[in-house]
């Protein structure tokens, strides 16, 4: 195995993807994570120098909507999945201040 | 009148009948109906049904059919739509905990036009878990089987839907198709399914996976029926800014066209890979050379090329689509709708155990290699340069459709595998995918159809592969094909 | 001790004009019950995608062409992905890599003369939500009225160096956007917005010492005690042999000090990427020069024309065009009165008082052209008298009333009938024989007793002038 995946990566990611993994779920993120990045590098065989990155198959630009009011008040339909909900607006734990 | 089940016609048969006032929309139902009392207690390909609001429908439908207000192709046809397409009050999960009691606000643009054409949708269909699997095991709600036999998967992520037309749990239905998940469940349960060009069908409405591969198609019975609701399904939407705009949209009448003279190639390497064991099957191998002797038969002109880079789609691939799916479903945080930890959590701990709790762990296992590749020192090397080789991926497709009008392959290396058996080993599962992702990452329309069965009588798939905006060709291609092995 | 000098940058973020939200057509209109103005788009639920608002490039284009900044004509949109609840996709649409405009300047004046400040770039994203803390519950509520609130973000070069520059800079700014329309840039509501990143570093050296972010700065005044404060925090540290933590601080200018903003929930680590729900904006020369020829007047060349045209004081130039409302206002009610010098009397004199009082910015004038040129011309004609013209002119003021309507509904008009009043005023005189006699032996200040009473009897309605000039001629 090339890529050696630490634990402490695999903590950080985590914190970044918001995941709360046990002990065994990470030892396997570990594995599985080193194993698609050995397959991954495969990637590096070709030379792609002077590529640029296609982040969209076709050259299309200029997608526009104009600034006219298209909505109204959707706010019941809009507040109907919440898991909680008071006053009209999203309920969530206590934000740090 | 009672009459024999009208399930043996296809949806563009059944419509014809309905109009002609040969068959009532309803009795239509009952037949669909029958069949999933029967069989969905086994198969499992829905998630949701909505029996009632169906006849509703039909009643509705009917009405505007007798007066000669409806004349759809697709006008009373029973569909099932994938359960990653949003459907205005019926729930819509992505087969995931995290989603299991949302109910969109809104109807999927392609949804839309679907019923807007007097298709009457019967319910949502079973698929792995916002999309990510080749088997559809990885749902929430358990697994779906294969109508074929029991004991093998559909394929996946629209399992549900190929085994739903499959089995006669409705005539037709949608799927979304990322990196072959619309193609390889048609595959595997033997009807046709087409994955368009990208742009041609709105995402409005669709849960993201990789936004920029995701495309939404047809599985039906035949290549008529797909073309008859990909024509219905394609628009241009200003609520999708990767919509396109489209004047050759009407794909039926692609379908007499001769193909005499149509350069069809066949890539040599994908009859060559047999790397970490994930070898094409003989089989599937001879069924796909003889599917290709039959158009030669029609006049078509079949040669073998090297497309080349084939191995390199599939690393490329994931890094993409994890990358974009790890940012896509981020929004599934227990605040906004869907599942939400029971009790007091601190704000961090709430989102933390809410997806942890929320998501399946092949949903978690992109999430956690997306993150990586997008971080910070390793954006560079993994993301940056996957978005080079498929730009490499694009020329290598570019090259070959200045040689041929379609390029003919497998759908899938082999038939049908069984329950459980991919899982364990994810690069090999994904490895399942090498002929169908290439073909996302270069937003081009491919076909799957039926070209046979093997010893065990499960269903073999050809894929014909076309350039952008050329449908036309392969629909006309499978059209021909199809007519002459029936 | 030694010398210190503080080098700073400022991110300023600037709320645009548009009538809905970048990516949907949602209304950005303040107000409105908690999440009346969302949609799917703006709520981040599931399938929905975004669609660029084209007025937004135009703005952005606009104040990047009026601040020298050059053009990336081919612009995209990344994901910025953070998790907090007034995020409602857990990742903001800005622009990382390709941003709209980059290496721009403004000129500030200074005590030393003027001086340019670097604009890094500037680029749009969207705005958050509003979070609102709930101390019954203990719970935080969401509002994403706010989500998707087109901004631009415009970083500057680390080029200031004290908080008269910051604030020099921030009225440059400020006063460019205002007058091409794209902003009303109000501090204390929050549509302009500017975080403080501040080093400091020996006098005479040359390389930034570590900075640090400071945010929650909604007033000049905020800003210039938070700049002083932080400036003094990072000597004390070097001082005592400290170094300083490249961080965010918040600023709690109740406290007049900031805090550290540290999570290990926070790891700064945002994985931009491409949006890929969005395409590529192609902005093409034509559509440069058609916004660089639709750019209107800028303050400079206003004040060079108010200078020719009207014939008002240069100092009140510089007040009126300050603002872009009262520029607007002034031109406005003179274009109906033809009167510069009394508009700009009103502005300068009672609109300056009235605001001062009540804690307001010139942004927030609601009175409007038409009624402050009637109130001119009623006192021109002598309708009503000054001291009337501001009564009614306060209530003008507090809600655009029309004041030919105010004045006759409370009985206000001047007694103008000099018949009339040259009855009254006969009658005074003859009630009041001593002050008459004292004015006639020359104690010409009795006249002030006479006004006043003649000023009681007509109920404060008639001109005093008038009636100074009239006794001083029935007594002559």
């Amino acid at each position: 195995m090339s890529n050696t995946i630490t634990l402490e990566t695999i903590d950080y990611v985590a914190i970044l993807a918001k995941l709360d993994l046990t002990p065994e779920e990470k030892l396997q993120a570990q594995k599985d994570m080193s194993n698609m990045l050995d397959y991954i590098d495969k990637l590096n065989e070709l030379d792609t120098t002077g590529v640029e990155p296609m982040s969209h198959v076709f050259q299309v630009t200029n997608v526009f909507r104009e600034d006219v009011v298209a909505n109204g008040d959707d706010s019941a339909a809009i507040l109907g999945n919440a898991p909680a909900s008071k006053q009209g607006m999203f309920q969530v734990p206590r934000t740090v201040e | 009148m009672m009459q024999e089940s009208t399930l043996k016609y296809t949806a563009v048969e059944l419509s014809e009948l309905i109009k002609a006032g040969q068959v009532k929309v309803t009795e239509a139902l009952d037949d669909v109906f029958a069949v999933i009392e029967k069989r969905e207690g086994l198969l499992h390909c829905y998630v949701t049904l909505e029996k009632e609001k169906a006849y509703q429908q039909a009643e509705e439908l009917q009405r505007k059919i007798d007066r000669g207000a409806l004349v759809s192709p697709l006008a009373g046809v029973p569909f099932a739509v994938k359960d990653n397409l949003c459907t205005e009050g019926t729930p819509t999960t992505c087969s995931s905990k995290i989603l299991e009691n949302f109910v969109p606000t809104y109807s999927a643009e392609a949804v839309k036009r679907l019923q807007e054409a007097g298709a009457v949708i019967i319910g949502k269909t079973n698929m792995d878990e916002f999309a990510m699997g080749s088997t559809t095991e990885t749902s929430y709600f358990g697994v779906t089987r294969n109508p074929y036999d029991t004991e093998r998967v559909p394929g996946g992520s629209s399992g549900g839907s190929a085994a739903a037309v499959a089995a006669g749990e409705c005539f037709a239905a949608l799927g979304s198709d990322t990196g072959g998940s619309i193609r390889q469940p048609a595959c595997f349960c033997g009807v046709t399914g087409m994955k368009p060009t990208y742009g041609t069908v709105s995402r409005y409405g669709l849960v993201a996976y990789g936004s920029s591969l995701d495309q939404i198609g047809p599985l039906a019975k035949d290549v008529r029926d797909c073309a008859a609701i990909l024509e219905v399904i394609a628009s241009h939407d200003p609520k999708d800014s990767t919509s396109i705009a489209r004047k050759d949209t009407d794909f039926t009448k692609a379908l007499g066209r001769d193909i005499k003279g149509m350069r069809i190639g066949i890539p040599r390497d994908f009859f060559e890979l047999s790397q970490n064991g994930s070898g094409l099957d003989p089989e599937v191998a001879a069924a796909v050379r003889g599917a290709a002797g039959v158009l030669e038969e029609r006049g078509a002109v079949v040669e073998e090329f090297d497309l080349s880079l084939v191995e390199y789609a599939i690393p490329t691939y994931y890094t993409i689509a994890a990358a974009e799916a790890s940012s896509n479903l981020e929004r599934f945080d227990g605040v906004k709708y869907g599942y939400r930890v029971p009790g007091h959590e601190e704000l961090h701990q709430m989102y933390k155990k809410t997806r942890s709790q929320g998501f399946g762990s092949e949903v978690k296992r992109r999430i956690m290699l997306g993150s990586f590749v997008l971080s910070s020192g390793y954006y560079d090397a993994y993301y940056l340069k996957a978005l080079r080789v498929k730009a490499l991926i694009k020329k290598a497709f570019d090259q070959a459709f200045a040689r041929f009008d379609c390029i003919l392959g497998p759908v899938a290396p082999t038939t049908a595998p069984r329950l459980g058996e991919s899982l364990s080993d994810p690069i090999r599962m994904y490895l399942g995918d090498i002929y169908t992702i290439s073909v996302n990452l270069a937003g081009l329309p491919a076909i799957s159809i039926p070209c046979g069965q093997d010893h065990n009588g499960l269903p073999i798939g050809v894929q014909l592969i076309g350039d952008c905006y050329c449908e036309k060709k392969l629909l006309a291609a499978a059209y021909q094909y199809e007519k002459s092995v029936n | 001790m030694k010398q210190y000098e503080t080098v700073i940058g400022l991110e300023v973020h600037v709320e645009l004009a548009t009538k809905t939200k970048i990516f949907c057509g949602c209304s950005t209109a303040f107000g409105g019950a908690p999440n009346s103005h969302t949609c799917p788009v703006c709520t981040g639920m599931p399938g929905s995608l975004p669609v660029l608002n084209r007025q937004v490039v135009e703005y952005a284009l606009a104040v990047g062409l009026a601040t020298n900044c050059e053009i990336h004509q081919y612009c995209k949109f990344d994901r910025k992905n953070y998790f907090y609840p007034d995020n409602p996709q857990n990742y903001q649409i800005s622009q990382l890599y390709l941003p709209i405009c980059h290496d721009g300047y403004v000129e500030i004046e200074t005590p030393s003369g003027n001086k340019k400040i670097g604009i890094h770039e500037i680029h749009m994203e969207e705005d958050a939500g509003k979070l609102i803390h709930d101390e019954w519950e203990d719970c935080s509520l969401v509002d994403y009225n706010r989500s998707g609130v087109p901004l631009i973000e415009i970083v500057s070069e680390p080029d200031m160096r004290s908080a008269d520059e910051v604030i020099a800079y921030l009225e440059k700014l400020r006063l460019i956007i205002q007058y091409l329309g794209a902003s009303d840039c109000k501090l204390q509501e929050g549509s302009m917005r500017a975080d403080v990143n501040l080093s400091v570093r020996e006098m005479g050296t040359d390389g930034l010492g570590t900075r640090t972010e400071m945010k929650n700065l909604n007033s000049f005044k905020a800003i210039v005690r938070a700049i002083d404060g932080e400036r003094a925090r990072q000597i004390e540290l070097l001082e005592e042999g400290k170094s300083v933590i490249q961080e965010t601080r918040r600023w709690d200018d109740n406290k007049e000090y900031s805090y550290a903003m540290r999570s290990k929930e926070d790891a700064q680590d945002y994985r931009y990427f491409p949006d890929p729900d969005l395409v590529p904006v192609y902005i093409s020369d034509e559509w440069i020069a058609r916004v660089k020829k639709a750019q209107p007047e800028l303050r400079t060349e206003k004040m060079a024309r108010y200078r020719k045209e009207f014939d008002i004081p240069d100092y009140d130039i510089d007040i009126i065009t300050g603002s872009k409302h009262m520029a607007d206002l002034f031109e406005a009610t003179v274009a109906i009165c033809h009167q510069p010098k009394k508009v700009s009397n009103w502005l300068m004199v009672e609109t300056l008082r009235l605001l001062k009082e009540k804690g307001l910015e010139p942004e927030d004038i609601s009175f409007s052209p038409r009624h402050l040129a009637s109130l001119i011309e009623m006192t021109d004609a002598k309708e009503i008298n000054s001291s009337v013209a501001k009564e009614v002119f306060a209530v003008m003021f507090e809600n655009d009333t029309d004041p030919v309507r105010y004045v006759e509904e409370h009985g206000l008009k001047s007694q103008s009938n000099a018949g009339e009043l040259m009855q009254i005023l006969e009658k005074i005189i003859a009630q009041n024989p001593q002050s008459v006699a004292d004015y006639r032996s020359g104690k010409k200040k009795a006249i002030g007793y006479l006004v006043g009473q003649a000023m009681k009897a007509t109920a404060g309605k008639a001109d005093p002038g008038l009636v100074n000039r009239m006794l001083g001629e029935l007594l002559s």
